[in-house]
């Protein structure tokens, strides 16, 4: 589990990124922050990992302040994936993996077995171990990162933005591996996306916030296209327009659901299906 | 030709000399620029100040130097180490530039990414940033080892032998040919420092390999279907 309790970031030319924010980001699930670019998201989970430290308040991982754990070691014991895959350059593929293996000390041969483990966990063949990561396309390096992350087995597991650069096909393949990869793994996820389809496919908490990390919504996806807090949440997910407002159309075959475009959806099936 | 080869010898030997003279001061000036480059990099009030003065250096006359030199530090003035004490300065004035650039050619987001991992700071220097300003910080010193090498000859004004001497002696007794054999000799020294620089980068930074292979991977790892 991890708190944040009235917690506030201000940079010295006097930019609020976040502003008193506190939230219970429970384990073992996946919580997403969403907003639009400069809202402060990466920003609070840059916090989590102490790469960025708050100018009040305090955050805390299962019951610990983390002000108080040396910063290294804690982002040791923390996964990170990153935009862009943030893969080092002048390792291989299995260097790559077993980085943080090999800073814990564990030796050559031992992390590279992880390495290779991992690579099968997150459906790399293991011939792409001795590559460097400029030979690889980005959703095979995106996926490099995914099994760096896991690679010290960390509870935590922190995502900023992890599928932003791939193209659409790519992404929605790599988000079907990262839902088949949690039911597997059991995490605690903090998943950063400006994309609110994203969120709601893989959050168990989606988090909507605005300017200075503002929580405008909390809340399971459902709850939240069944209850938007105001109208600019509903505009924000867009129960009002687009895939998301359906209506009911009445055909001879019994009630379809229509989106706002006028294309079918899909079939409604009633409750007891009787109709 | 006849004078080469009945003095191949005096070349040999004298080109051995010239080697060990210009490769002390080319790896001193190697290793004092990466503390004074990360330095200038680092700090960026020191910044100015570290690279203008290093560049300076390169501007005093190398005759000039060796004369100087000798009184600052008490050095005989026709000692090996005036000669190499000199080379050093011109070496650290042509690095330290090479490491600061160097260092700002690391890509950002390779290093938060290294510090996000759990790098410590000295380690993170080492370990990512350090090779991967590699390829910029090798073009300065392959710069640096091509100069340094020609800039050794003029040690003989001041008494230091080495190939300079082949030019002296060929000037006075007017035998063109050891002129030309110090001139060739000196190339060939500093060609193949220059290759073995090269594939020492090669072989250290093995991730700057043949671009042109890794462009084919890279269409091989599209190929095949994994994403």
């Amino acid at each position: 589990m991890i708190e944040f309790e009235n917690v506030s970031k201000h940079y010295v030319d006097g930019t609020m990124a976040v502003e008193n924010f506190s939230l219970t980001i429970p384990a073992r699930k996946t919580t997403v922050f969403v907003g639009s670019s400069g809202c402060g998201k990466t920003t609070l989970l840059r916090m989590i990992n102490r790469m960025v430290d708050p100018s009040s308040g305090s955050i805390r991982i299962d019951e610990q302040e983390i002000s108080t754990k040396p910063a290294v070691a804690l982002r040791r014991s923390i996964g990170y994936v990153m935009q862009n895959s943030g893969l080092l350059p002048h390792f291989t593929v299995a260097e790559n993996i077993a980085t943080v293996p090999r800073l814990e000390g564990q030796s050559r041969k031992s992390s590279r077995v992880r390495a290779l483990e991992l690579m099968e966990t997150v459906g790399l063949p293991a011939s792409m171990a001795d590559r460097y990561p400029h030979q690889l396309s980005g959703g095979q390096q995106q996926r490099v990162g995914v099994a760096r992350g896991l690679a010290s087995d960390p509870n935590i597991l922190l995502m900023d933005e992890p599928f932003g650069a791939v193209d659409p096909i790519v992404r929605a393949e790599l988000q079907q591996e990262l839902i088949r990869l949690q039911q597997e793994l059991d995490k605690t996820i903090v998943f950063v996306t400006h994309d609110i389809d994203e969120a709601f496919l893989l959050g168990d908490q989606v988090v909507i916030l605005a300017a200075g990390a503002q929580k405008l919504q909390v809340g399971s996806p459902s709850e939240i296209i069944e209850d938007p807090a105001n109208d600019f949440v509903a505009s924000f997910i867009g129960t009002d327009r687009g895939a998301r407002a359906l209506s009911v159309k009445h055909t001879p075959h019994g009630r379809v659901l229509v989106d706002s475009q006028g294309r079918t959806q899909g079939r409604l099936i009633e409750d007891g299906s009787s109709s | 030709m006849n004078w080469i080869a009945e003095n191949i010898g005096l070349i040999g030997s004298l080109s051995l000399e010239h080697l060990r003279q210009s490769l002390i001061a080319i790896l001193v000036g190697f290793l004092l620029s990466i503390p004074l480059g990360w330095v200038a990099w680092r700090y960026r009030l020191v910044r100015g100040p570290v690279v203008t003065l290093t560049g300076l250096l390169y501007t005093i006359p190398s005759l000039a130097l060796l004369m100087i030199l000798p009184v600052l530090t008490g050095m005989s003035a026709i000692s090996e180490a005036n000669l190499i004490v000199a080379l050093t300065l011109y070496a650290v004035a042509i690095m330290v530039r090479g490491v600061v650039d160097g260092l700002d050619s690391v890509d950002p987001a390779a290093r938060s990414a290294a510090t996000a991992l759990g790098y410590g700071s000295a380690r993170r220097f080492f370990a990512v940033d350090l090779p991967l300003a590699g390829p910029v910080i090798l073009a300065g010193l392959r710069v640096t080892a091509v100069s340094s090498i020609s800039l050794a000859t003029v040690g003989i004004l001041v008494g230091v032998t080495n190939l300079g001497y082949l030019f002296t002696n060929g000037l006075q007794r007017r035998i063109i040919e050891e002129v030309f054999a110090g001139i060739l000799a000196v190339a060939l020294i500093a060609l193949a420092v220059d290759l073995l620089l090269i594939l020492i980068g090669r072989w250290l930074m093995p991730w700057t390999r043949d671009p042109k292979k890794s462009q084919q991977a890279v269409k091989h790892a599209t190929r095949q279907q994994v994403s």
